[in-house]
């Protein structure tokens, strides 16, 4: 298969609606629209004097946790372990960047992608409109400069 | 007890969900963002229509949820941050292909390099709840 979807739309559809059923979960257990980027700030008020999602940061850091065991739980039992190639110095200033920007706009790809969207905010409709475009354009660009992958 | 078996399970999904999605591979967002593969809108869409419908339905069923807790009923609020925001994370989400949840669930297929971009998530996020609540103003004021 070509383009747009090269390696078919099976793993993206029933992907997805895992996690959105994983977000469904949280609604209808703590009643939380349970964005991930808090989690960043949340977790922080246990080592700074940060205050801010500190009434949130145990549930947060619960899921966090157990993010990363339902991924394991995929990667092992399909033995799809990966080490991504995508430079240091990428990981460390894009991750910089990421985590002031998301905070800075309260919401990333789930809070304002999926639970903002999903409520019909304006705020996430239009802050997803634009990180997707400066998103785009800057790997476009990363990737004219010859960076791969 | 019933509280911690059902973040459990929900984060547990969501990773699950993420891997499955390949979107906890920082090349398969990027190959999303680079217009070479666009399944990404794919996974939103899925979540999405899910979200949606669950969101709306929910509260109209039931007072309370399962635990007897209430439901948020939150819309994120424009605020001064909101675009500016956008646009530093579109600028670190387009370098690196990670974003937050992303980055955590990628820690469960064994990805060890994300540390470093988790590291840096922190960081950000920290030098950023300090503008937010003013502790930098107050340390650069003499006296």
């Amino acid at each position: 298969m070509g383009f747009p979807f090269p390696h078919g739309v099976t793993s993206y559809l029933s992907g997805g609606v895992l996690l959105g059923l994983g977000l469904m979960v949280m609604y209808l257990t703590l009643g939380v629209k349970a964005g991930a980027s808090s989690f960043l700030s949340s977790t922080l008020t246990y080592f700074t004097p940060l205050t801010a999602e500190r009434g949130s940061r145990q549930w947060r850091l619960q899921f966090a946790i157990a993010m990363v065991l339902g991924a394991w739980l995929y990667a092992a039992t399909h033995q799809d372990f990966f080490v991504t190639a995508v430079g240091w110095w990428r990981l460390a200033l894009g991750g910089l960047l990421v985590g002031f920007g998301t905070r800075l706009s309260s919401g990333c790809t789930s809070g304002h992608g999926i639970c903002g969207v999903a409520s019909f905010s304006r705020a996430s409709l239009l802050a997803v409109a634009v990180f997707m475009a400066v998103a785009i354009l800057t790997a476009r660009l990363v990737l004219l400069l010859g960076v791969t992958p | 007890m019933k509280r911690l078996i059902a973040i459990l399970l929900g984060g547990g999904l969501f990773g699950y969900g993420l891997a499955w999605s390949g979107m906890a591979q920082p090349e398969v967002v990027l190959s999303f963002l680079q217009l070479r593969d666009l399944g990404l809108l794919l996974v939103m869409a899925a979540a999405l229509v899910i979200t949606t419908i669950g969101f709306r339905l929910a509260p109209r069923l039931r007072q309370k949820t399962l635990l007897g807790l209430p439901f948020s009923h939150e819309v994120k609020p424009m605020l001064a941050g909101t675009v500016p925001g956008a646009v530093i994370f579109g600028v670190g989400w387009g370098l690196s292909g990670m974003c937050p949840g992303a980055a955590v669930a990628s820690l469960g297929i064994g990805n060890a390099p994300i540390l470093i971009g988790l590291a840096g998530m922190f960081l950000g996020a920290y030098l950023q709840g300090l503008l937010a609540e003013g502790r930098l103003k107050r340390q650069e004021k003499p006296g």
